[in-house]
Parts: structure tokens; C-alpha cells; sequence
């Protein structure tokens, strides 16, 4: 009878949240709708009689020339590397298609194993059942079974899939007066901290003036490590000096401190989150709203590490929906793993990878080339 | 994001029903779903052609041509398989019999190695150990550091005797194995009796690391060599396993980050791979994030089977007891639902996350994926805008609630007067709900229900678990076990009422699943309670 307690009465506690998730999931459903304007217009945030905030000193850009003890390597080179590395860790992909694809016919069992090694390489379920599906078309429609061809062909379709035509130009600038804000998101362990350093030796490179914004408050040690990064190439860092602040408030220092002094860009690194800590997001969401009061976010990037599996796409979705991501970094492609998944999320969200992460080296990181990604997963 | 496997499962059997028997055809269709489910769980691919070789072969067996149920004895099987290569038994750590007992941490960048050691730490201290973290990890930038404060935090003592790098730039200089080695001499000396070992993440490629990881193992002989490895890991699992076996020959398994969503297929690639047991799983960023890890949850997790149970865990976590207590006795007393209980209700649910996920975690969410992509949670904000514009005493009796007092509402809440009118109606429809269910209670006394729950049979399970779902939806009019009869019912009270109602069929069904097909899992949880 004890026991018989107990499941009554997590029975009623099962039936009291499943009916308070319906209940409050339908009622939401009938409000659904997009936020709509104020009744009233206003102009801006501020009332009319609002003492207005003393216009920003302009022109402090006198601040000297930082030291520049090191210059990174430029940007031109490093493609050709990224083959190189590509080339070396993914060979396995390539080869092993083009093994099944030497095959004299070319039947159910071979398309069942193409498929099973686009999936080693992390490309998710649904596309490499997708691309396989459009080459099977292909390689019917065109009669062809030369396998070199097919090998043609899957390139084609990959090329396809990853679309070069998108924009993955960064956008480093703001309007205006603005510098442009960067935010780096993603979760723990993907290496957003370096790929800020790393990138900031990017700009350093191209003559622009920077600030750092260390809005990692959280791990141990983050803030530290950012500012070593921006020391290194001359470049302040915006930090809190007590350990557990807000985040969003670094972040508007930094951005404010960035606009103060004319700098072209604030590059903010927040602290890594898991997509489903509800608060953590709301947080993060915070730091983007509040970064928003000194200048529009230019640039929200989403750094996956390149081991990451299916979960990469929920990771993608939640970030997306919290601070809209414009485009993806996918760093630590130089173990063995493949990086499949942003295919995947470019296909779905249309966000473009834009940087990819080669390495522990400090200038090992590159644009990402689609061709030349494509290729060297095939070569 | 994806249908759970017994969802799958059961459409795939659908057409099965009145057949005796289940053709080879039947099982290859069944197989390839439990395919698609373990690749969308990141389970490596050869790892999955070798579990689905071994499920098909016993699916083809009598156990499920001759089961009642032969989705769910699919499932069974999946299920055990799963539980099978992942290890029934939780290892625990061998201590050393003098001296202390080393453990070394080894493992990819980024998987937590060196939060897991503050984590281990503080963990062992909680059991009455003295451990001491050694900071052997001189790659990383700040790693030291990072373990100090770690350290602080687990207020567990750490020796660092080389500040390590503190930037990309410097080459590293100490020498990490000499570290390892004086920290055991120093445990030894200040009587610690666990030393922790925290090496640098190295990449599984990379030879030179890997040497370095296999001269701190040779130097210091660790009791443990931990791997740890991070849940959201995708198909590099199993080359990044086999190069740290053979590389550190690890005795034992940590997952890291299992409070993200992953849903972890690493485990098994991993477990099935080096046939070595995953000991601990690592669950959130607190030093108290820690645990042991447990088998059969982590296969329902990777079948996504354990939504239902998830959703109660969270509940029970989040929920205020008190608050879970005095809605019971309401609810049993039979009282009215009220737009306080309901503003209360709604305050506990959100304390358990974004309602996307929660509406999503409910059975047959597939129905209403579309509708669930568009959900925006910040609707629950305006709902409770309405309610909170109601003074306390409309609260309780919402009846009083006229068209002024509606207008009112409205406009203290910045919303049009018709979504107040949508509130009041689907709460009125809600409070109707409530008590048909609390009068069609008696659940204690259903057959086969409670006494019946442990190691119960499936079938008497199922029947008592169905009539429940029956009168919770039907309430005191239609004790029908029928569902289609239910259904016709449901659709007499409109659409909406209708979708409502369809959730919780499937939801009494859940549970009949969950019952049958793992009793031991619900027992645990009724155990935990």
C-alpha cells in the first residue's frame, strides 16, 4: 500500500505537469503571433522630456600606437595549408569512396556503403541519405557507371551541398561611427578563447585597431587567457576584475570602450554554454541585448568543434534562435575528426561556416574555402 | 528534434497488427530504424552494423514472434543489447592496497579534463579521502592556473609546482612527467592517500603528446587511467578511443557534459570499441556535478526512449515539494482549479526549462513539430501578464469576470480583450479537465496498478495503466479502454480539446510502454523518490 502511495503520487505530479504543459503550450499556441508594436509610437527608447545623455566625445583617437611586438602571418597562405592538413586527415573519406566507386557495377550494397561513409564523416543522417538519393538520380539519368565520373559527380553534389556562393565575408565594420561588434558563442571546450585570440591576430594583421572584450566571467582563468592573446599583438582587453560578474556588463564596456576610442572593432568572448541550460541562454541573450545599447552586433559566430556529432545541429538551432548566429567557426580540424556536421547546418539553418581552426598554432586559423574543403575530403 | 525509437517502432509495426507472425521483412524494416536511431545518437557506424547484426538475429529468434507485444519486445531487446555492452554493474575505482592511489586524467582538448579533476576531487573528499590534484598539464595555456581555482573551489589542495604556460606563445618548458612523479612523492609525504593527475588534451594523432601522456603513466603507475571524452562527440569517437588505448591504455571511462542534450552514442562506441567500463559521468559546471554512471539510463537515452522519465526527474528536481503536495491534496480534495494554482503551476514548470523542450518531450510531439518550431516561450510571458493583471480575488473566482473587468485585464496586461477571452476559455476548459480527472481518481485502487508495480507482468500492467489513461481523459462518463471509442468522444469536444486530449492517450500509452517494457528503470525512480 506504501508503494502503491508513492506511484499515486507521482502519478498526480506526472498529470499536473503534463497538464500544465498542455494547458500553457495551448494557450500559447492561441497567442502566438509576432510582438507587435506599442500602441503609442515612440521615437526611441528615451521619453521626450528625458534629459538627453551628453553627446559622445569625438575624436579621442589619439591613443598611441599600441606596441606591435609581433606580426602574425598573413592571411594568403594559409589555404594552401589548410589542403595540406585537410588532405592529410581526411583521406580516409576519399579513398574509401573511391574504392566502393572502382567497383565494376555499381548496385544497392555499394550505394548503402557510400551513404555509411558520409555518415563516418559526421554529415548526419538525413543529408548523406539525401545526397546519395540525388547521385543514385544522377548516375541514372546520365547512364553513367565509370566511376571516375560518379567520383565527378559527388564532388558536384558535395560542392553542392555546401554552396560556395554564400556570403562569408566577416562583417568586421559597423555603420557609421559604430565599430562592428563580434560576438563569439558556443559551448564549453570548442575553443571560442582562441579563436578570438586567433582572429584578433587576423585583424592585427590587416591594420585594424581592436579591443577585446573578455565576457567569459565563469571558467577559471578565461579572462586571463584572452588578455595574454590580445598583449601578444598589442590589443586592450576589456576585463572584470571580480570573478562571477555580469558578463553582459564587460561586454558593455568593452563595446562602449570601443567606441570611445574609434576602434574598428570590439570582438566580445563569452563563456561557454550548454544549448539546453535555459538560464545560461537567457543570459546569453542578455549580453547581446545589452551589448545592442552601444552599437548593433555585426557579427555573431558559432565556433563547433570539429568532433562534435548530431548534437552540432541542436547546438546550431538554440544559438540561432538566441543571438541569431551569422556564421559558424569549426575549429580542431586538424585531429582525425571531419567537421561533417556544419555541412549539415548550412543546409539546414543557412548559416555559412566561415573560419575554420587548423591547429594549437596561433595562426592556424583560415577562412574556410568550400572548394578546397570539398576537394580535400575527396583527394 | 527526433522521434523517439519506440515511436518509430510502433508505426513500423502498425501495419503488423492481426499478423501472427513477423516475416523477415518485418524485422529488416524494424532494423533499419534502430539504424537511423543509433546514427542519430552519434553511435559510430561499424559500431552500429555490429549491434543491429545482433539485434536482428535475435529479433528473428521466437522471443518476438511469439511476444504479445512485438514492437515492444524489439525494443525489449534493444534496450538490453544497449545495457549489455555498456556494462551492467557500476565499476568503482580501485584504490591501491599501500600507498596512495594515483589516477591519471587523459583525453581529447576541451572534454573537461581538468574541471573533472576539481570534480573527482571534491567527490573523493566527500567519501573521506585526502586527495591532491597535480598539475601536470604545462600545454595549455593557463591550464595550472585553471586548476588552482578549480582546486579552491573543491577545496581540494593542488600541486603545481611549474606555473605552466600562460599563452599560446611560450613553449612549454617544464617537464610534465617529472611533475606527475614529484607530486606522488609529495603525496606520499603529506599523506594524501588519492593523487589526481591532470595531463594535457592532446589530440590522437598526434605522436608526440601521446608519448608524453605513456612516460607519465610509465613514471607514476597509476591505479586508474581515466579517459575522458565528451558526450556530444560524433563519429571521431571510436579513432580518438583507440588511439588513447593504445596510446595510455586507459582502465575506465569518464563521459563529460551529459547535461547537454547529446544524446551520447559515444558511450557505446566507446564501450563496445575498447570493451573498457564507463565509470563516471560528469553533468554540469559545479564541482558537485559529478556521478556515477548508470547503464540503463544512458541506453534510454541513446534510443531517446527516456523522455517521459527525463521529464519526471525534472520535475522532481525542480519542483517544490511543498508546493508538488499542496496541488496533490487540492487535487484530491477535488477543489477548483484556480488561476492562482494556475500562475503557480506555471512558475514550477518554467523553473524546468524552455517550454519548447518540455512540450517537445511529450509523447507524440512529432504531431506538433511544426507548430513547436514556431512556439515562442515568450508567450508563457504573456499569459502570466494576464493572469497577474487580475486582482487576487479574480484569481480565485474567476467567474466574476465580466466584459469590464475583461477590459480592464486587457488593457493592464497590453493585450486585446479577445486573447483574454481565449485565456479564460481554454482555463475554463483546463479547470474541467482537472476535476473530471480528480473524479475519475481512485488510481490506488486500479488493478494491477500499485501492488502489482514491481517486476510486474506486461500484460496486467497494461491493462490497469490503460484504463488510467481512459478515465483521466474520458473521465467518470466513458471508462471506455477502447481508443477509438475515446477518441470519437474527444473530437465531440472540439479541436483543440481534441489535440489535448490525442497527447494524453499517447501519454497513458507511455507509460504502459515504460512499465512493461522497464520495469526496472520506473522502479528505480519510484526507489529514488
Amino acid at each position: 500500500m506504501w508503494q502503491a502511495g508513492r506511484v499515486n503520487d507521482s502519478l498526480i505530479l506526472i498529470l499536473f505537469i503534463a497538464l500544465g504543459v498542455i494547458v500553457l503550450g495551448g494557450l500559447a499556441f492561441v497567442l502566438l503571433r509576432g510582438p507587435r508594436p506599442p500602441k503609442g509610437k515612440y521615437p526611441g527608447t528615451r521619453d521626450a522630456d528625458d534629459v538627453q545623455a551628453p553627446p559622445e566625445p569625438a575624436g579621442t583617437a589619439e591613443a598611441p600606437a599600441p606596441p606591435r611586438p609581433e606580426r602574425p602571418a598573413p592571411v594568403a597562405g594559409r589555404l594552401v595549408r589548410l589542403r595540406a592538413r585537410l588532405s592529410r586527415s581526411n583521406s580516409m573519406l576519399g579513398k574509401g569512396l573511391l574504392a566502393l566507386l572502382s567497383r565494376e557495377r555499381i548496385d544497392q550494397d555499394v550505394w548503402d556503403e557510400i551513404e555509411e561513409t558520409l555518415l563516418m564523416a559526421d554529415l548526419g543522417a538525413g543529408p548523406s541519405q539525401r545526397l546519395v538519393e540525388s547521385l543514385q538520380t544522377r548516375v541514372r539519368v546520365e547512364g553513367t557507371e565509370d566511376p571516375v565520373h560518379v567520383k565527378q559527380m559527388l564532388r558536384e553534389e558535395l560542392i553542392r551541398l555546401v554552396d560556395p556562393q554564400m556570403d562569408r565575408e566577416l562583417a568586421l565594420d559597423g555603420a557609421g561611427e559604430d565599430p562592428g561588434v563580434v560576438l563569439v558563442v558556443g559551448v564549453n571546450g570548442v575553443g571560442k578563447t582562441t579563436t578570438v585570440g586567433k582572429l584578433a591576430r587576423v585583424m592585427v594583421a590587416e591594420e585594424k585597431t581592436l579591443i577585446l572584450g573578455a565576457a567569459d566571467t565563469f571558467r577559471a582563468a578565461a579572462a586571463d587567457q584572452l588578455q595574454t592573446w590580445g598583449n601578444r599583438v598589442g590589443v586592450r582587453t576589456v576585463r572584470s576584475e571580480q570573478e562571477g560578474a555580469d558578463p553582459a556588463s564587460v561586454a558593455y564596456e568593452a563595446a562602449a570602450a570601443a567606441k570611445e576610442e574609434g576602434a574598428d572593432t570590439v570582438m566580445i568572448d563569452t563563456a561557454g554554454r550548454l544549448q539546453n541550460k535555459a538560464g545560461l541562454m537567457d543570459q546569453l541573450g542578455k549580453v547581446k541585448r545589452v551589448t545592442e545599447k552601444v552599437a548593433p552586433v555585426t557579427e555573431v559566430l558559432l565556433v563547433i568543434d570539429a568532433t562534435t556529432g548530431q548534437n552540432g545541429m541542436v547546438q546550431a538551432k538554440v544559438f540561432a534562435e538566441v543571438v541569431d548566429i551569422t556564421g559558424i567557426v569549426l575549429t580542431k580540424l586538424d585531429g582525425t575528426a571531419k567537421g561533417g556536421i556544419v555541412v549539415a547546418i548550412q543546409d539546414e539553418l543557412g548559416v555559412p561556416v566561415k573560419l575554420v581552426g587548423l591547429g594549437e598554432g596561433p595562426d592556424d586559423l583560415a577562412p574556410f574555402d568550400p572548394e578546397g574543403f570539398v576537394d580535400a575530403l575527396l583527394d | 528534434m527526433f522521434n523517439s525509437l519506440s515511436d518509430r517502432l510502433a508505426s513500423t509495426f502498425k501495419n503488423l497488427r492481426g499478423k501472427g507472425r513477423l516475416s523477415e521483412a518485418d524485422v529488416d524494416a524494424t532494423v533499419r530504424e534502430i539504424r537511423r536511431a543509433l546514427l542519430d545518437a552519434d553511435v559510430a557506424v561499424p559500431v552500429v552494423r555490429e549491434f543491429v547484426a545482433a539485434v536482428k538475429e535475435r529479433a528473428l529468434g521466437a522471443e518476438v514472434s511469439e511476444a504479445l507485444n512485438p514492437a515492444q519486445q524489439v525494443v525489449k531487446i534493444v534496450n538490453e543489447e544497449l545495457q549489455g555492452i555498456l556494462g551492467g554493474e557500476t565499476r568503482r575505482i580501485a584504490m591501491a592496497k599501500t600507498g596512495p592511489t594515483i589516477i591519471m586524467l587523459a583525453g581529447l582538448q576541451g572534454a573537461g579534463k581538468t574541471t573533472l579533476a576539481g570534480k573527482l576531487g571534491s567527490w573523493l573528499a566527500g567519501q573521506g579521502h585526502k586527495p591532491l590534484l597535480v598539475a601536470s598539464d604545462l600545454q595549455r595555456p593557463n591550464a595550472v592556473n585553471q586548476l588552482q581555482v578549480v582546486g579552491e573551489r573543491a577545496g581540494v589542495p593542488v600541486f603545481a609546482p611549474h606555473p605552466g604556460t600562460t599563452s599560446e606563445f611560450d613553449d612549454p618548458t617544464g617537464d610534465p612527467v617529472q611533475v606527475a612523479r614529484d607530486g606522488v612523492a609529495t603525496a606520499r609525504a603529506k599523506l594524501h592517500d588519492v593523487v589526481i593527475v591532470d595531463t594535457a588534451g592532446r589530440l590522437g594523432v598526434d605522436q608526440e603528446l601521446m608519448k608524453q601522456a605513456r612516460d607519465i603513466r610509465d613514471a607514476i603507475v597509476p591505479q586508474e587511467v581515466l579517459f575522458v571524452i565528451d558526450a556530444m562527440i560524433g563519429q571521431d569517437a571510436v579513432n580518438t578511443a583507440l588511439a588513447f588505448n593504445e596510446g595510455v591504455d586507459f582502465t575506465g571511462v569518464v563521459l563529460s557534459k551529459l547535461d547537454g542534450d547529446a544524446r551520447g552514442g559515444a558511450a557505446l562506441s566507446v564501450a563496445s570499441v575498447t570493451g573498457k567500463p564507463i565509470m563516471f559521468a560528469s553533468t554540469g559546471e559545479g564541482v558537485k556535478d559529478f556521478e556515477q554512471f548508470h547503464p540503463d539510463r544512458m541506453a534510454k537515452r541513446i534510443l531517446d526512449m527516456g523522455d517521459v522519465l527525463t521529464l519526471i526527474e525534472q520535475a522532481e528536481a525542480s519542483w517544490d515539494k511543498a508546493e508538488a503536495d499542496r496541488m496533490a491534496q487540492k487535487f484530491a480534495d477535488q477543489e477548483d482549479f484556480t488561476f492562482e494554482d494556475f500562475l503557480a503551476q506555471m512558475q514550477q514548470i518554467r523553473k524546468m526549462g524552455s517550454m519548447k523542450k518540455l512540450l517537445a518531450m511529450m509523447p507524440n510531439a512529432a504531431q506538433m513539430r511544426q507548430q513547436l518550431e514556431n512556439f515562442d516561450d515568450r508567450e508563457i510571458d504573456r499569459v502570466e501578464a494576464i493572469v497577474r493583471s487580475m486582482t487576487p480575488h479574480e484569481r480565485v473566482a474567476p467567474k466574476i469576470i465580466n466584459g469590464s473587468r475583461r477590459a480592464r485585464i486587457a488593457r493592464g496586461s497590453g493585450v486585446t480583450v479577445s486573447e483574454v477571452n481565449q485565456l479564460m476559455e481554454r482555463f475554463g476548459q483546463a479547470q474541467k479537465m482537472m476535476k473530471r480527472m480528480a473524479q475519475g481518481k481512485g488510481m490506488p485502487n486500479m488493478p494491477g496498478m500499485g501492488g502489482g508495480m514491481p517486476g510486474m507482468p506486461g500484460a496486467g500492467g497494461h491493462g490497469g495503466k490503460k484504463g488510467k489513461g481512459a478515465k483521466g481523459k474520458a473521465g467518470k462518463k466513458a471508462r471506455s479502454g477502447n481508443p477509438a471509442k475515446r477518441e470519437a468522444q474527444l473530437k465531440g469536444g472540439g479541436q483543440k480539446v481534441a489535440q489535448q486530449g490525442s497527447s494524453f492517450g499517447q501519454q497513458g500509452q507511455q507509460f504502459d510502454q515504460d512499465a512493461m517494457n522497464l520495469p526496472k528503470g520506473f522502479e528505480k525512480f519510484l526507489g529514488e523518490k
